[in-house]
């Protein structure tokens, strides 16, 4: 169920990669693979686009998340439990002079929640193709239930507006800005997830009460990012993004990239992500006692939390000899360790201490995307 | 000058640029570098927009990830 939290952009953002010009006709077929925390996710993806007379476009996608979940969260709360979440896709595009329009359709469900997600964008090249501004605006409705309660439903409603600017700067820099708002409103916490607090009454030393969180969220994201053509036919790229939102969370993600093409068929590519939040105004991995305050959270994804992520990929293209409506295919290999550390999320498997000494949560994830990418 | 009236100055040189042709500092022959497939902001959009979920599904911050609007300017 949490998974499926903000997912709705997934596949909607590429409709606007390129203004003045349409995407070539392609199809991605993918298997991905989360393994970390306790929690196992993979499944395939599939992406799909063709255009028509160079000026309309058409795209369809299907995705699967295969959950077999016994995160920290399941094993102190709950039972392990396993679940499936299903999301299709479609857009439109199309494109007049230099400006490209398109909109997107997606629907993704699973038993206990479902999100309809639209967008729409314009996108425009100007100065002499050396500048290509986006604007876009995407609004979701969730449902959400709650299994074991068929007295429980509620909903969520979603807006994001966004603008991007893409600059060639120079013949080997191309700069990039991006700011997004995004405001949601309605039930935005799990269901299942409970806060502990101090009871010395308990066992532990503490007992368990539902999580409640505020009915409404905005956050303003802005975004920098610069590529560069290195002189001997390389690109490095270096990302830097700003967050802010009214939980009181700020949070900065820093990212280089390397990207080193071998002949025409290989290429291989190496990046480093950096993370950092601060905590949620209403979150506390222990509080003093029940009902303590209005709004309560221990969703780790609110606490004080790093993440440093090194990724490598590898591609390999070449021409189908079998397949000859495609004029080349390629082979894509992309795997990410990933480090989660925790500064106030505790591990609550180690019993025998005293509640709040435990010690802070951390773990690896391994992320793996292999691809088969056909342009016909 | 006063702030506000150096503010009316400027906007109406700002908008009197906008009559002038903005000559592209880079030449349409001199975006081969540019134009290249490895410098795409984004290669492999599927992948990039799984990638953007799992960190979305696992971090506080959400927006801006995406590469969109990145035009090479070599059509």
């Amino acid at each position: 169920m949490q998974l499926i939290r903000r997912i709705a952009l997934l596949f909607l953002l590429p409709l606007t990669a390129l203004a003045g010009v349409l995407p070539d006709d392609r199809a991605d077929l993918m298997y991905h693979s989360y393994d970390g925390g306790g929690v196992t996710i993979d499944g395939p993806s599939l992406l799909v686009r063709k255009k028509f007379a160079e000026k309309y476009a058409v795209s369809a996608s299907y995705y699967v998340d295969m959950v077999s979940s016994a995160s920290i969260d399941v094993i102190t709360t709950a039972s392990p439990y396993d679940e499936e979440r299903t999301q299709y896709g479609a857009g439109f595009e199309y494109l007049r002079g230099k400006v490209t329009y398109a909109a997107t359709f997606s629907n993704s469900s699973e038993n206990d929640y479902n999100a309809d997600t639209a967008s729409v964008s314009i996108s425009q090249d100007m100065f002499g193709d050396l500048t290509t501004v986006a604007l876009y605006f995407t609004r979701g409705w969730d449902d959400v239930t709650r299994r074991g309660d068929a007295t429980f439903a509620d909903t969520v409603d979603r807006r994001l507006y966004g603008v991007t600017v893409s600059q060639v700067a120079t013949k080997n820099l191309i700069l990039g800005l991006s700011f997004e708002t995004i405001t949601e409103e309605g039930f935005l916490n799990n269901p299942y997830r409970q806060v502990r607090f101090v009871d010395p009454d308990a066992a532990l030393g503490y007992a368990y009460e539902a999580e409640r969180y505020p009915r409404t969220r905005t956050g303003n994201a802005l975004a920098l990012r610069a590529r560069w053509y290195l002189p001997y036919r390389a690109a490095l790229q270096a990302d830097y993004r700003f967050y802010s939102d009214t939980w009181d969370i700020n949070a900065s993600t820093a990212e280089v990239a390397y990207t080193h093409p071998l002949d025409d068929e290989w290429t291989f590519d190496v990046h480093y992500r950096f993370y950092t939040q601060n905590t949620a105004e209403f979150y506390s991995d222990l509080f003093p006692r029940e009902d303590f305050q209005n709004f309560l959270a221990r969703d780790k994804e609110l606490a004080a939390m790093q993440s440093h992520s090194l990724g490598f990929g590898v591609a390999y293209e070449f021409k189908p000899a079998r397949f000859e409506f495609l004029g080349k295919a390629a082979i894509n290999l992309k795997y990410d360790r990933i480090r989660f550390e925790y500064d106030d999320f505790r591990d609550l498997r180690t019993a025998g201490v005293a509640p709040g000494t435990e010690p802070l949560y951390q773990f690896d994830a391994d992320v793996i995307r292999l691809l088969f990418s056909g342009w016909f | 000058m006063s702030p506000l009236r150096l503010l009316g100055v400027a906007l109406v040189l700002l908008a009197a640029s906008g009559c002038s042709r903005l000559e592209p500092w880079v030449k349409p022959y001199e975006r081969e570098n540019i134009a290249d497939p490895i410098m795409a902001w984004d290669g492999n959009p599927i992948a990039s927009s799984y990638m953007q979920h799992m960190y979305e599904s696992r971090e506080g911050a959400r927006g801006a990830s995406g590469a969109s609007g990145g035009g090479c300017g070599c059509n």
